[in-house]
């Protein structure tokens, strides 16, 4: 990959956003090469900066400082005619798909094919074999309100690939759409990747997607980059703080879950002596903080008692005593584990 | 009921109002729908921005608008009689219906134009589609169903309007509910007239309504 010249060059950007009486600065001196052929992928909590990141990288939003070279070109030299030309080699899909919603899924693939001038019988027959490429071929009449999440994106990307597109960019693409159906888009962006030699700049908040589909990924941070690298590197050994927050957030995950309500479950015999709280806790996936416990297995009954604290989530909490009391348990809940 | 003579003034007044307000509202249409689209793409987020002409636009409109639509009939009766040679009849009515519909129905455009998902036009300009693409290609016709509701509410207030004139000689069944059932005290005529309206209204809000639903793809 690293010999290969980057399609996409980002030098010191930068992005203020001015308000009536205060600025905001949404990216600070970002420095970034995009190769040709590589899935990329930009990682960072939500306000991070990196939907305008990638709003600079089409100059959907014009940079305050900086470069931004796509394909050799120093965007900020062109015309206005010039840099509509270009962005037709740049397709972009959105997290709530963008399709028009008065035109059929054929229409919308159409529609970029018009803008570049193409004959309507032309942009049709292209269209039609992009449906075929996103496994949409029986939907080309359907309008977009009659099509899933998951359908809809489908269509979001094939119109974006109608002009050849040499990269694709993918603003919080799958952030709308349920785990499987992310599974699915994911794997046909991958495909695309490989078949079409497309480069791929993936903006997301999920690691699982970055880690599912892309080769290099860099973490923004507060309109900076806080690290970038390969994948596999970022994943193994994180050296910014924000890459180990978002590799590892399990760190801080178990103090925002656990909740305040504490309970005692007191064993009298009237159970047998099994994994109880171990089985409990596989079944409702959630966790609970022993903060006490003193049983005695007699003869095959459990006595004593054991205080846990409850997840933070009421439903579950109240779902786990009811779980424990079913189980022949007597249950009280406790202001502390005394 | 009637006689033959007042069932043929009350036919061609209906004649009348609907050539009043169809023509008003088609001619109306030909200045606001523009100037809609100027007030949406000239907005500070717009399309193209131009603050200064923005105002102005909003300025004038609000003028217009502010005017009460008998008073601007009268105000305009030169412009009236310039265009038209005279200052009775429907088709001197069809000056005043336009300059008092056109900012009404500009700030429909404007507000059925707005409802078009801003997602939508961002993903046009990834696309490379210039300004003008974007206001034929994606801000009118995912904005149709509204434009047509905008219409329907149009053609109706345009109607209204129009008996309005009835007062000046304006024609149509405006005049003749004025003539019979104010001046002479015919109340069925004017109960007959009014009855006509209250019909022609429904109707053509009916129509609207079925062809913004034809037209809707978004269900």
């Amino acid at each position: 990959m690293k010999n290969k010249e980057p399609i996409i060059r980002l030098l010191n950007l930068s992005k203020t956003f001015r308000g009536a009486d205060n600025e905001v600065k949404a990216l600070e001196d970002i420095t970034l090469d995009i190769y040709a052929g590589e899935i990329f992928g930009i990682i960072g909590m939500s306000g991070a900066g990196k939907s305008t990141l990638v709003r600079c990288i089409n100059f959907l939003e014009k940079p305050t400082k900086g470069t931004v070279i796509f394909d050799g070109q120093d965007l900020s030299t062109l015309t206005r005619s010039e840099l509509y030309k270009v962005r037709q080699s740049m397709g972009m899909i959105f997290q709530q798909f963008n399709l028009l919603m008065q035109r059929t899924a054929l229409g919308n693939i159409c529609f970029p094919l018009e803008i570049a001038g193409w004959k309507k019988t032309e942009a049709e027959a292209r269209a039609k074999e992009l449906l075929e490429l996103v496994g949409m071929a029986d939907k080309a009449d359907a309008y977009p309100a009659q099509l899933s999440g998951g359908q809809q994106q489908r269509v979001a990307i094939a119109r974006a690939l109608a002009t050849n597109p040499k990269v694709l960019l993918c603003d919080e693409a799958t952030s709308a759409l349920d785990p499987s159906t992310t599974r699915g888009v994911l794997t046909l962006l991958k495909d695309i990747n490989k078949r079409l030699g497309i480069t791929i700049v993936v903006i997301t908040h999920e690691m699982s997607v970055i880690e599912e589909i892309c080769q290099r990924v860099t973490i923004i941070d507060n309109g900076r980059i806080a690290e970038t690298g390969n994948v596999e590197e970022i994943f193994t050994k994180p050296k910014s703080v924000a890459a180990r927050r978002l590799v590892f957030p399990e760190d801080k995950k178990i103090e925002q879950l656990m909740g305040s309500r504490c309970c005692r479950i007191v064993f009298d015999g009237n159970s047998s002596f099994e994994p109880i709280i171990a089985t409990m806790v596989l079944e409702f996936r959630h966790t609970v903080n022993i903060l006490f416990a003193d049983t005695k297995n007699i003869d095959g009954q459990a006595f004593g008692q054991i205080v846990i604290q409850l997840p933070e989530a009421k439903s579950v909490a109240d779902r786990m005593i009811g779980y424990l009391r079913s189980k022949g348990l007597t249950v009280e809940e406790v202001d502390g584990y005394v | 009921m009637f006689s033959p003579v007042v069932i043929k003034m009350i036919v061609r007044g209906l004649g009348e109002t609907l050539y009043m307000t169809l023509l008003s509202t088609a001619l109306a249409y030909v200045l606001g729908l523009p100037l809609g689209v100027i007030l949406v793409i000239t907005e500070k987020d717009g399309l193209c921005p131009n603050i200064y002409l923005n105002k102005i636009l909003n300025v004038v409109i609000n003028l217009t608008r502010s005017v009460p639509f008998l008073i601007l009939l009268v105000a305009v009766l030169p412009l009236t009689r310039a265009i038209v040679g005279t200052t009775i009849g429907s088709s001197a009515t069809v000056v005043p219906l336009v300059i008092a519909a056109a900012p009404f129905i500009a700030r429909l455009v404007e507000s059925s134009l707005k409802e078009v998902d801003i997602g939508v036009i961002e993903a046009a300009q990834s696309m490379g589609a210039n300004p003008k693409e974007i206001i034929y290609k994606v801000l009118l016709p995912e904005a149709l169903p509204s434009l047509i509701v905008g219409a329907a509410i149009a053609v109706t207030t345009i109607l209204s309007y129009s008996a309005m004139a009835g007062f000046v000689g304006g024609g149509g069944l405006g005049t003749i509910a004025i003539n019979y059932g104010y001046h002479r005290y015919q109340k069925d005529i004017m109960f007959i007239t009014v009855a006509l309206l209250v019909i022609v209204v429904q109707v053509l809000q009916e129509i609207g309504m079925k062809l913004a639903a034809v037209f809707d793809k978004r269900k």
